[in-house]
C-alpha cells in the first residue's frame, strides 16, 4: 500500500468537499451515490489500482483500468480522476457547463484523461469490462479491470446477460463492485424492485463474492486486496460495497432525497463545514 | 453497358463470412462474436480458422455490443455478428451509448436484414434499421448489393477507423459485381450512363434495377444507373450530378421508405437539385410470411415495378 488509513480519508474528505462545491455550483448533479462512493474510488485509484495517469492511453496497456457504469456518479469519478493527476483540478469548476469536458455524464466524446467509454445509461459498464478484460487476456496482459454500479442499475437485464457470459468464459481478470446502498430514485429498492438476496444471485451466476463496509477505509483496503488476490482463478469477482448514499455529510445520508438534487447555499456551508479541506479546494 | 460476368449466385451473408475470414488473416485484432447465429451468419470459417478470436455470445445482443465495444479498448477490431433485427433495434440504446458516442471501433454486421428473410415473418423482418443507424453521428452505413460487393465490404470496413454498420440478407441472389470489385466506402458505383432517368438503388434491389433499366433502354429510355452502397457517407455528389442530367429520379431499397436512402436521397436533391423522386421500397408497413419472390412482388420491390416507375415519370 502506497497510502495510509489516514493518508486516504484525507483525500476522501477532500474528494467529498469537491463533490457537494461541484453539485452546487452548477444546481445539478448527484451527490448522493457520488459520497457514498467516495472511499471505494479513492481506495482504488490511491492505492490499489496499478496505474500511471501521466502515461494515460485509450488502450491502457499494462495497466488496471476502471469502468464507471453508474455514470450519474461523475461528480466523484472527476474528482478522484483529478486528484490522482490525469487533469488539472481546476478542470472540476467547469463540471456540467457548455463546453466542458466534464460532462453530466462521462464521455469519451470530449477526450477527457481517465475516461474510456460513455455511460448515463444504465447497464452497460459490465459488459464493457467484460470486453476489455478478454482484450487483455488476448494480449497477454495480466492487469485487472474494475467496474462500478450501482444497486438499482442490476434491475437492467443486461447486467445478468454480462454475468452469465462471464462466469461461462471464466473472465477472472474483472472485478466488479456494487455500491449497495439500498437507494434509487424512486424509493429504497426494497420498496421499487427488490433485489433479494444479491449474494446468493451473483453466485448462482457463478461468481466469487465478496461483501465489505464500502465506507470503511480500512475494511475497503483488506477486501480490495483479497479480491485481487482471488483473480485469476477462473472465476469473476464481484464486491458487494454496503454504503451509505450521501456519506460524510449528515443531512445528506441514508435518503434517496439527494440522489439527484444539489445543495443550496446554506446547505453546501453545513455541508462544508462537516468535510475538511486536507488538500485545498478547486 | 448492361452487362455483366456474372459469379454464381450467392447470399451476402456468405460473402461477409468470406470478408470476414479474409480480415481475419490479413490483421490478428480483428476479433467475431455472434449471438448463437454462427451458421446463419456464415460465421463458422473464422471461428475455425480463429478459434481464440471468435466469442459466442449467446443469445445476448445487448452484451454483445458492450463486450464489442469493450474489446476496442484493448485494440481489437470487433465483428458483431446476428439478425439484423437483433442488431439494431433490440440493442440501439447500447450501440448508441457504447458504440456511437463512444466512438468504438465495432463494425455491427447483420444478416437476414428486409423482407427476403422471407417465411419468419415481420418479427425478423427489419425494414427500420437503416434509418435507425443513419441517425447515429459518426456511423457508417453501408448495404452492399450481392455476394463480391458483401465480401469487399467486409474486407474494407476492417481497414477503417470508426463504427460500422453492415447490412446484408439471406437468400441467394445474382453475383455479378466483378470479384475483384474495388469496394470503395462511400464512393457510389456508377453502373451506366443515361440521360432520361436516374434510377438509384440498394442492396438487394440493385440487381431488379438492372433488369428494369435493360428493359427500359429496350424502349429507347435510358438510365443513369447508380449503386449507393454506402448511405452513409452518402455520396451526394454522385446523386446531384445524375439529377441533373434527368431531372428525374427513382429510388430503390428493400427497407422502409421512411428513413432509408429514399429519404436521404430526397433530403439531398431537395438542398441541392429540386426534382421528381418516386421511392421504390416497403411504404410505412411491417412485412409478412412468404417466399422472399412472392413477398418482394406483393410489396412492389421488383424489376417490374421499378420498370413500371419510369415509364410513368416519362
Amino acid at each position: 500500500m502506497s497510502k495510509s488509513v489516514v493518508e486516504l480519508q484525507q483525500i476522501a474528505s477532500q474528494v467529498r468537499r469537491d463533490i457537494v462545491r461541484m453539485v452546487h455550483a452548477v444546481n445539478s448533479g448527484h451527490p448522493g451515490g457520488s459520497l457514498g462512493c467516495t472511499d471505494f474510488l479513492v481506495a482504488l485509484y490511491f492505492n490499489q489500482m496499478n496505474h500511471n495517469p501521466s502515461q494515460w492511453d485509450m488502450n491502457g496497456k499494462g495497466q488496471d483500468l476502471f469502468f464507471l457504469s453508474n455514470g450519474h456518479i461523475s461528480p466523484v469519478w472527476y474528482s478522484v480522476l483529478a486528484r490522482s493527476g490525469y487533469f488539472p483540478v481546476a478542470e472540476l469548476a467547469t463540471f456540467r457547463k457548455l463546453n466542458t469536458r466534464l460532462q453530466g455524464h462521462p464521455t469519451t466524446h470530449e477526450h477527457l484523461e481517465g475516461i474510456r467509454i460513455a455511460s448515463g445509461s444504465l447497464g452497460q459498464g459490465l459488459s464493457a469490462a467484460i470486453g476489455a478484460a478478454s482484450a487483455k487476456k488476448l494480449n497477454g496482459d495480466n492487469s485487472l479491470v474494475y467496474v462500478l454500479q450501482g444497486d438499482g442499475e442490476l434491475q437492467e437485464g443486461q447486467v445478468w446477460e454480462a454475468a452469465m457470459y462471464a462466469a461461462h468464459n471464466k473472465v477472472d481478470n474483472v472485478i466488479a463492485a456494487v455500491d449497495f446502498n439500498g437507494q434509487q430514485i424512486d424509493g429504497s429498492t426494497e420498496q421499487v424492485l427488490s433485489l433479494g438476496n444479491l449474494q446468493a444471485k451473483w453466485e448462482a451466476f457463478g461468481w466469487k463474492v465478496f461483501n465489505t463496509n464500502g465506507n470503511d477505509m480500512t475494511a475497503l483496503n483488506t477486501t480490495i486486496a483479497e479480491a485481487k488476490a482471488a483473480a485469476g482463478k477462473g472465476q469473476p469477482i464481484v464486491i458487494l460495497l454496503t454504503t451509505s448514499m450521501g456519506k460524510g455529510v449528515d443531512f445528506m445520508e441514508g435518503t434517496h432525497k439527494w440522489h439527484g438534487v444539489a445543495p443550496n447555499d446554506e446547505e453546501l456551508s453545513r455541508a462544508l463545514a462537516q468535510l475538511e479541506e486536507t488538500l485545498g479546494d478547486y | 453497358m448492361l452487362e455483366f460476368e456474372l459469379s454464381p449466385s450467392n447470399d451476402t451473408r456468405s460473402g461477409f463470412g468470406a470478408g470476414l475470414l479474409e480480415a481475419g488473416k490479413k490483421n490478428n485484432e480483428v476479433v467475431a462474436l455472434c449471438a448463437d447465429l454462427t451458421g446463419s451468419l456464415k460465421m463458422d470459417a473464422f471461428q475455425k480458422a480463429f478459434p481464440e478470436r471468435f466469442f459466442q455470445m449467446g443469445i445476448a445482443e445487448a452484451n454483445m455490443m458492450g463486450v464489442a465495444a469493450g474489446l476496442t479498448i484493448g485494440g481489437k477490431i470487433p465483428f458483431t455478428g446476428t439478425f439484423a433485427n437483433f442488431s439494431t433495434g433490440r440493442v440501439y440504446d447500447q450501440i448508441r451509448q457504447s458504440i456511437a458516442y463512444s466512438h468504438k471501433n465495432v463494425k455491427i454486421c447483420a444478416s437476414h436484414a428486409g423482407l427476403t428473410l422471407g417465411e419468419d415473418g415481420a418479427t425478423h423482418q427489419i425494414l427500420e434499421d437503416i434509418g435507425m443507424m443513419s441517425m447515429l453521428p459518426g456511423m457508417t452505413v453501408i448495404n452492399p448489393c450481392d455476394y463480391n460487393q458483401t465480401k469487399a465490404a467486409t474486407m474494407a470496413i476492417a481497414e477503417m477507423e470508426g463504427p460500422v454498420y453492415l447490412r446484408f440478407g439471406r437468400p441467394k441472389v445474382t453475383n455479378f459485381t466483378a470479384p475483384d470489385h474495388q469496394f470503395e466506402i462511400g464512393k457510389a458505383w456508377h453502373i451506366h450512363a443515361g440521360s432520361h432517368v436516374s434510377i438509384i438503388a440498394t442492396g438487394h434491389l440493385v440487381w431488379p434495377a438492372v433488369e428494369a433499366a435493360r428493359q427500359l433502354e429496350a424502349e429507347g429510355i435510358t438510365v443513369d444507373l447508380i449503386n449507393i452502397h454506402t448511405i452513409k457517407p452518402l455520396d451526394e455528389a454522385a446523386i446531384v450530378a445524375s439529377a441533373k442530367k434527368t431531372g428525374k429520379v427513382i429510388t430503390c431499397e428493400e427497407h422502409n421508405i421512411i428513413g432509408g436512402l429514399g429519404s436521404r436521397v430526397a433530403q439531398t436533391l431537395a438542398q441541392h437539385h429540386p426534382c421528381p423522386i418516386h421511392f421504390i421500397g416497403v411504404n410505412d408497413s411491417f412485412g409478412e410470411s412468404g417466399t422472399p419472390d412472392q413477398l418482394m412482388t406483393k410489396y412492389g420491390l421488383d424489376a417490374k415495378s421499378i420498370y413500371q416507375a419510369a415509364k410513368n415519370m416519362m
